[in-house]
């Protein structure tokens, strides 16, 4: 079984026509499920976790000769994907809705507390790509720092220092908007 | 920012955006991705058109060697 799979990596990596069809597809039915739920985790959009699913495999399958046996595949496909995802946190247009000037503290009013939500939910999408996803990752996801740090090719201080950031970006555009949590 | 507004932040975050944990795959995107394949065939390697390249410049310099250059093709 274990030479199966190195085989398998292997006429991956070397790109030989005649057999790199075959071994590309089993690689993707093995780990499509592994990257689309990655890349969901980023962009929380099925249907556009299953574009950027397609498109990391896209950019796997152009980019077979760099693989490195030694790093594993997985590894190797979560780093692509995230670059797909952040790319495309990019391309989205940024939220632009101006900062309301309502003074809305914690409570337990549920309409009020919904409003808290979706201002959160709006203010962390204003916040950079690179900080959204080391926050959703390690704060939303409660994803290993060393797993995160691997993915966005990042040391796990400069994971750590990228969700302070993104926790005191969003802290300040919800003072802005009279939120204090 | 304290640790106690760290925890407050996070708090509210983890209000804001619930955690998707492990989701499953709801469809086999083989189709979809070997209709990616078929629509955006692989681009020529970069060698191939410095090649193409090298070949337009030399027959430029020396435009005697095109007739023997097509003899040879």
């Amino acid at each position: 079984m274990q030479n199966g799979a190195s085989d398998v990596l292997e006429e991956f990596r070397r790109g030989n026509p005649a057999t790199f069809g075959p071994a590309f597809e089993a690689l993707f039915r093995l780990h499509q499920s592994a990257v689309y739920g990655w890349i969901l985790r980023m962009v929380r959009n099925p249907a556009v976790a299953e574009e950027l699913t397609v498109e990391t495999f896209w950019r796997i399958h152009q980019a077979h000769a760099r693989f490195d046996p030694a790093r594993g595949f997985e590894a190797w496909a979560r780093t692509i994907a995230t670059r797909a995802a952040l790319d495309w946190m990019r391309a989205q247009r940024r939220e632009t809705e101006l900062p309301v000037d309502v003074v809305a503290p914690m409570s337990g009013d549920p309409a009020v507390a919904e409003e808290i939500r979706r201002k959160t939910a709006l203010a962390f999408g204003r916040l950079p790509p690179k900080l959204r996803a080391a926050a959703l990752l390690a704060v939303v996801e409660e994803m290993p720092h060393k797993e995160i740090a691997d993915a966005l090719g990042i040391t796990v201080a400069a994971v750590k220092v990228r969700v302070f950031r993104a926790l005191r970006l969003l802290r300040r555009d919800l003072e802005r908007q009279g939120i204090r949590p | 920012m304290n640790g106690h507004e760290d925890e407050q932040m996070r708090a509210l975050l983890k209000h804001a955006l619930p955690p998707i944990g492990e989701a499953e795959l709801m469809r086999d995107l083989w189709p979809a991705m070997q209709r990616r394949i078929v629509a955006r065939p692989a681009p020529p390697p970069w060698f191939d058109w410095a090649l193409a390249c090298g070949v337009a410049v030399f027959g430029f310099v020396f435009p005697a060697t095109i007739p023997v250059l097509l003899y040879y093709l």
